[in-house]
């Protein structure tokens, strides 16, 4: 199969460049009122769309809009991601791209902009209807969607598929979601030891086979945004094979598997069993007839392929490589077709209370005043690899407010005076010594590491770097409290992704004080503050929405307010689209391109 | 041997200019290397002649040019490197201005070497046999059985016994002196005219050096071949040669019949060497008289008389030694010295400071 | 004669026999050392820096695992049992087979069954299979080809010594030698594959190939880059051999006796200089069998190198162990071929 697109492939290599940059450039010079530089952050319009290529002109709006169907989309990975078996995955991208072959409750809408945050129903008519103080959630299914086989999807299938995740031991990879809110749950669960279902059998209802009925362990109003996790696409139970799923996953979206070879790539084809009639909602276009993901790329030959044409995604959906973003910002028709999209994700260095004199907030205090942002930015490749944080959450999350209260953008390499007089207030004049810790492989983080060095000296305050490895890191290191306390890691610089962008999946991992664990493995690095937690709570069972944004914005500033944690920069990507990429744009709920609507006019 | 079928190459290349003339005929030969510390003069200005069925001596130490000498005859010497001036004439032929494709020709044909040291002087990897047969078969156009036989035949003619069997081993199967055997039975398989045996005992065992020399001079009765022998020791020669060319810094210095150079010996240097070399058929003296001084560098060889900083008698010459070469001159008996001293200095010497301690 | 006569043959075939039967005994006890050591480096090591079983299972398993998850792995993949039981478990899998449950059933992995990778859970053998041929096909080609230039380039080099094609050739060769091969490769892939569209681009798996001759079109640049390292370095060693051998005295006799002189340097001089040549090209042949790492990853060729490298970010054992199996068995292999061969092609060295 390989072997007859390779005669085509090498003609149209030739073609390539010479007549692909005229045309973009007359496209370019002939549409200049068209589209433009759409604006960063999820405050501009969505819808719209556009064919010139300029830089950004993915971000809110539809570049290259089309409807042609056919080709084979192209996609790559440097290494693989933890699994394509729905219930067994973590990953950012992979939520994404799960999407082709499967369909959850809920999506997030495949739109640019603001409307990409929205959630839609996908198998489920629509969002979920909270009841018992937002302890239950009951969704209706879709009539008429059909596994690749062609048998029925029941709201059976949709119980099993979240049932089946709960077991960590035979699928460790996803997250814990559903084992932490589902209602009495038992320990160890497995289906495949309770093949009847009897352990989740008050979790999970399903009194139809259109209907199924969530019962939580205490009110969570954002239940909405698990109903969109993969966990919740259907699994026929009599062809799971459990921890062998994924090498091959039934398919309810718009593609299925042909082959799977593991370690090396995927390749999916149409599933005729996709009917969309029932499935008005999400946006998706299934416009190529076929998907190969290749796994185990070097990353810079993916970048290569990518300007060269001979690839069409990088599934990371990170961007591009240091050492090519140079390359493609520097010629301007390369640079108009990249997309620096927000991305939400703030790097971030965590101040531990544990460690004196942090226990004291002044001097906590002045090391926010005394610190460079412009450095901290810079560590993270300038103004292309994010903007500097004056707080938490990033605009991308719908309710958030920016706010500043330490002057950051006023005194972006930080003001001398205003820490001394937080050291005076602390009762440390002179300055004080300190630990950063930073990942060793991540040269980004030494380089924030190294900022903190030169600008806290300013003022007094001696810090070591102190490197840790990256698989440990927050295992045995910074994110086990003992470990910390004890070789007094004052500082750690960190990165916090959103599993989706919300208050709840922004925030609670990372300043809520009851998800530390003494065991290891926290996301939240040191912050402890009772009126957080209470907030927190109030936030979980407020179901307006409204409301609740505003409490997840009290929160921001309380954790500001008390100087726990210094915000770095709110990361950007650089994403390429290549030039025979269709209908592409960012979706604000992945922060990459949609997977589920690209197109190419390669054949 | 002048026996064998006669072919093609050798009538072809046959200029003889008189009958009777010396089958070697080396006149005046210079041999220059061109280095980036100056010119390494190793050879200037050497002639002797050789008839077939003799056999000729060239004695010296190290660095006096006896090897020099005999690769150039050969033609061994790499491309480019050396300044080759004069003529070897064999058998008529010039040598020296002949192709170098012409003297390949010629070699292991007409003439042929031994080396000193025959474990690596042959190769390793290769049967005795197989380095036989490739020798026989690159001047004559027979097949692999023929020179096979040829080759265990060479073998038995130079006394290594089950020579059947022992063609199929490899050199370092052998004792050292059967070893120089074969090489000498490479060297003939041809059955050159011209053998050349550079220092062939020095490597071996005393009681092998004479069963060597012995086959050496059987071989050479049988196949009425000329012989040069090179080497320092004297006692190899006397054994072997009809005549003694002692050298020194490139050049000839005395030349006369063994006899002569023994009994009668001219040259100070000669004295010399005489007089370092251990003999059995003398009384045992207190000691041995060596040489005083070092051999002198072939790049600034020492004006006059090359040998004039080591010579006892050199102020005897009133200063002659340091500024006059001495020319190769006969005096009397074919015998030929290069040196200022009168005849009747050198006969005191020999007398009174020389004879009395050999 | 005063000594008795060595044989003139070497040794019979039985004695060569049982010292590669002798040799192959060894193989067997030293792949055993190397399981066990490379067991205990996996586990002994973070052990010594205070790691326990669950600390080793963390690595396994999702992001926001909480510690029962860690603990329920952890037992999952055998850490808590004691590190011999372990062990014994693998050994016992090479010779009988392994079980393994993947939720709903068990399914029977048959020996030799190097265990199932703890991400994919698969077994590692059938994988190590498949990838054997790409690495197979990668190394014998390139080695082929960085022979025949190599050596050749360094005869030459060695005849013309102080040319000016002896100082060009021997300046490229410092360049092949010290350039690094991922620099090398990236660089000819943009050109030739992706700029001029001569070659496949990354990722062609040559397995797939239809026929020999796509095979050879889909390997012939990672072909090129890889040999283009080792003609470097072979070209200098075959040069300096050349320039040492050909100052032998046998030289110098093959010459004497009036052999032309391309039979002097071919059958003469090569002949003994290839020796220490051999010895190094099946040393650097069996390596590269164990995995071409740096060229795989780069060229991202499916190979044993590139699974290498996916075992070790993984930190997954049992891959890990079923490379540096196959690794050791070809080195061992490669140098037992080469002592043999060494015997074949010097006969000094067979009576012993």
């Amino acid at each position: 199969m390989l072997r007859t697109k390779k005669g085509v492939q090498h003609e149209m290599r030739r073609k390539r460049i010479t007549t692909a940059t005229a045309v973009s450039a007359v496209i370019a010079l002939s549409l200049a009122a068209c589209g433009g530089n759409g604006g960063n952050g999820g405050n501009s319009d969505g819808g719209g769309s556009s064919t010139a290529a300029a830089q950004n002109a993915a971000v809110t709006k539809v570049f290259n809009p089309s409807d042609v169907k056919g080709g084979t989309l192209r996609m790559a990975h440097p290494a693989f991601w933890d699994s394509v078996d729905p219930g067994d995955t973590y990953f950012g991208m992979s939520w994404n791209f799960v999407r082709t072959y499967g369909r959850s409750l809920l999506a997030f809408k495949s739109a640019p902009g603001d409307e990409g945050s929205k959630l839609v129903g996908d198998l489920a008519v629509g969002p979920g209807t909270p009841t018992d103080d937002a302890k239950t959630w009951t969704y209706k299914l879709r009539p008429g969607v059909k596994f690749e086989d062609g048998t029925p999807v029941t709201s059976k299938d949709v119980k099993y598929g979240v049932a089946r995740s709960l077991d960590k031991a035979t699928l460790p990879n996803g997250y814990t979601y559903f084992n932490d809110f589902l209602l009495d749950i038992p320990k160890d669960y497995s289906v495949y030891k309770d093949k009847s279902l009897t352990g989740v059998a008050k979790a999970i209802e399903t009194p139809d086979d259109q209907t199924i009925v969530f019962h939580l362990n205490k009110s969570f109003s954002s239940f909405d945004y698990f109903a969109m996790l993969p966990a919740t696409m259907p699994v026929p139970q009599a062809r799971d094979t459990g921890a062998k799923y994924k090498e091959h996953v039934l398919s309810t979206g718009p593609y299925k598997f042909e082959s799977y070879q593991l370690d090396k790539q995927m390749t999916l084809v149409r599933n005729d069993q996709y009917d969309p009639a029932t499935d008005p909602d999400t946006g998706r276009k299934p416009l190529p007839d076929k998907i190969t993901v290749e796994l185990n790329v070097a990353a810079a030959d993916i970048d290569n392929r990518l300007l060269a044409g001979d690839l069409d995604v990088d599934i990371v959906g990170t961007g591009l490589q240091p050492s090519s973003q140079g390359k493609v910002l520097g010629q301007a028709d390369l640079k108009n077709r990249t997309d620096n999209a927000d991305v939400a994700r703030l790097n971030y260095t965590q101040l531990n209370s544990d460690v004196p004199p942090l226990n004291n907030i002044n001097c906590r205090k002045a090391i926010l005043y005394a610190a460079d942002h412009e450095g901290y930015q810079r560590a993270y490749g300038g103004s292309v690899g994010g903007s500097i944080a004056t707080n938490l959450m990033p605009a991308l999350v719908p309710g958030a407010e920016k706010f500043d209260t330490y002057g950051f953008e006023t005194d972006k390499n930080g003001n001398v005076e205003k820490a001394k007089a937080a050291l005076a207030e602390c009762g440390q004049p002179n300055g004080f010594d300190l630990n950063v810790a930073y990942r060793t492989e991540r040269t980004k983080e030494k380089a924030v590491a190294e900022s903190l060095q030169q600008s806290l000296k300013k003022v007094g305050i001696n810090v070591t770097t102190k490197p840790f490895p990256e698989s440990d890191y927050t295992k045995l290191y910074v994110g086990k409290p003992d470990y910390a306390k004890n070789n007094k890691l004052g500082m750690s610089v960190f990165s916090w992704g959103a599993d989706w962008a919300d208050g709840f999946g922004f925030l609670s991992q990372i300043v809520d004080s009851r998800v530390i664990r003494a065991t290891g493995g926290n996301s939240n690095l040191g912050v402890k503050l009772p009126e957080v937690d209470k907030m927190i709570d109030k936030a979980l069972v407020t179901t307006d929405q409204a409301a609740r944004e505003k409490i997840w914005v009290d929160i921001d500033k309380a954790v500001m307010d008390s100087a726990m944690i210094l915000p770095g920069v709110h990361a950007k990507s650089l994403l390429y689209r290549p030039e025979n990429l269709t209908n592409v744009f960012v979706n604000n709920g992945f922060n990459m391109y949609d997977y589920t609507v690209l197109g190419t006019t390669k054949k | 041997m002048t026996e064998t079928p006669q072919d093609l190459t050798r009538q072809d290349s046959v200029r003889r200019t008189e009958r009777g003339s010396a089958f070697l005929d080396v006149r005046d030969l210079k041999v220059h290397f061109p280095t980036d510390d100056g010119v390494v003069k190793s050879v200037d200005g050497l002639s002797f002649q050789l008839e077939r069925g003799k056999t000729l001596g060239i004695v010296g130490e190290s660095g006096s040019g006896k090897s020099v000498t005999s690769l150039s005859i050969m033609g061994l010497h790499k491309a480019g490197t050396a300044k080759i001036t004069g003529e070897v004439l064999l058998d008529g032929q010039d040598l020296i201005s002949a192709s170098a494709e012409e003297v390949r020709l010629l070699r292991g044909k007409r003439m042929a070497m031994i080396f000193q040291d025959p474990l690596s002087a042959m190769h390793p990897y290769y049967t005795v046999g197989h380095q036989i047969i490739e020798a026989y078969r690159v001047h004559n156009k027979v097949s692999k059985s023929v020179a096979r036989k040829h080759a265990i035949e060479m073998l038995d003619r130079v006394g290594i016994p089950q020579p059947d069997r022992r063609v199929d081993a490899y050199p370092h199967q052998f004792s050292g002196g059967m070893r120089q055997r074969a090489m000498i039975a490479m060297a003939l398989s041809c059955d050159p005219e011209l053998l050349i045996a550079d220092e062939p005992t020095t490597a071996l065992d005393v009681t092998v050096q004479a069963q060597i020399l012995d086959l050496i001079r059987d071989l050479q009765s049988e196949f009425n071949s000329a012989v040069i022998i090179i080497t320092h020791d004297l006692g190899v020669v006397a054994e072997l040669a009809d005549d003694i060319q002692v050298m020194y810094a490139g050049r000839a210095i005395e030349y006369s019949s063994a006899e002569d150079i023994f009994e009668r010996p001219q040259h100070p240097y000669t004295w010399g060497l005489l007089g370092s070399m251990p003999r059995i058929d003398r009384e045992r003296t207190e000691r041995l008289i060596p040489i005083k001084g070092t051999p002198p560098s072939l790049i600034n060889v020492p004006s006059g008389c090359a040998f004039n900083p080591r010579c006892n008698y050199a102020h005897l010459n009133n200063g002659a030694s340091e500024t006059e070469r001495p020319e190769l001159l006969d005096i009397g008996n074919g015998h030929m010295v290069a040196c200022h001293l009168s005849p009747e200095q050198r006969r005191d010497a020999w007398e009174t400071d020389i004879k009395p301690k050999l | 004669m005063t000594r008795a006569e060595p044989r003139v043959t070497g040794h019979s075939a039985d004695q060569v026999f049982a010292y590669i039967i002798r040799r192959l005994i060894g193989a067997v006890f030293l792949l055993i050392i190397i399981t066990a050591v490379t067991f205990a480096i996996f586990f002994l090591v973070p052990r010594l820096g205070g790691a326990t079983a669950d600390d080793l299972a963390s690595r396994y398993v999702g992001r926001s695992a909480g510690a029962e998850q860690i603990h329920q792995t952890a037992v999952k993949l055998g850490f808590t049992d004691p590190l011999y039981e372990q062990y014994g478990r693998f050994l016992k899998g090479l010779v009988a087979g392994q079980d393994y449950n993947y939720g709903p059933a068990t399914e029977h992995c048959p020996a030799p069954c190097f265990g199932y990778s703890f991400l994919t859970q698969n077994p590692v053998w059938p994988d190590l299979v498949d990838r054997l041929p790409v690495t197979a096909s990668l190394a014998f080609g390139a080695a082929f080809i960085w022979l025949v230039t190599g050596v050749g380039t360094g005869v030459v080099s060695a005849l013309k010594r102080g040319s000016l094609l002896d100082r060009s050739t021997m300046s490229i060769a410092l360049a092949g030698v010290s350039l690094p091969i991922f620099f090398t490769g990236l660089l000819s892939l943009s050109i030739f594959s992706y700029s001029l569209g001569w070659t496949a681009q990354g990722g062609t798996n040559p397995m797939d190939a239809s026929n020999p001759a796509w095979w050879a079109y889909d390997l012939i640049l990672p072909w090129v880059t890889l040999a283009f390292l080792y003609a470097a370095s072979y070209a200098r060693l075959t040069r300096a051999g050349m320039l040492e051998t050909m100052n032998e005295d046998f030289v110098r006799t093959a010459r004497a006796k009036g052999l032309p002189e391309r039979t002097v340097v071919i059958k003469h001089g090569l002949r003994s200089a290839l020796t220490p040549i051999l010895t190094i090209f099946g040393l650097d042949l069996g390596l590269l069998l164990g995995g071409a790492i740096l060229t795989e990853t780069t060229f991202s060729l499916p190979g044993i190198g590139q699974y290498a490298v996916i075992a070790l970010r993984a930190n997954d054992l049992p891959k890990v162990l079923g490379v540096t199996l196959v690794a050791a068995v070809f080195i061992i292999v490669a140098n037992l071929v080469v002592d043999l061969l060494y015997a074949v092609v010097d006969p000094r060295v067979r009576t012993q």
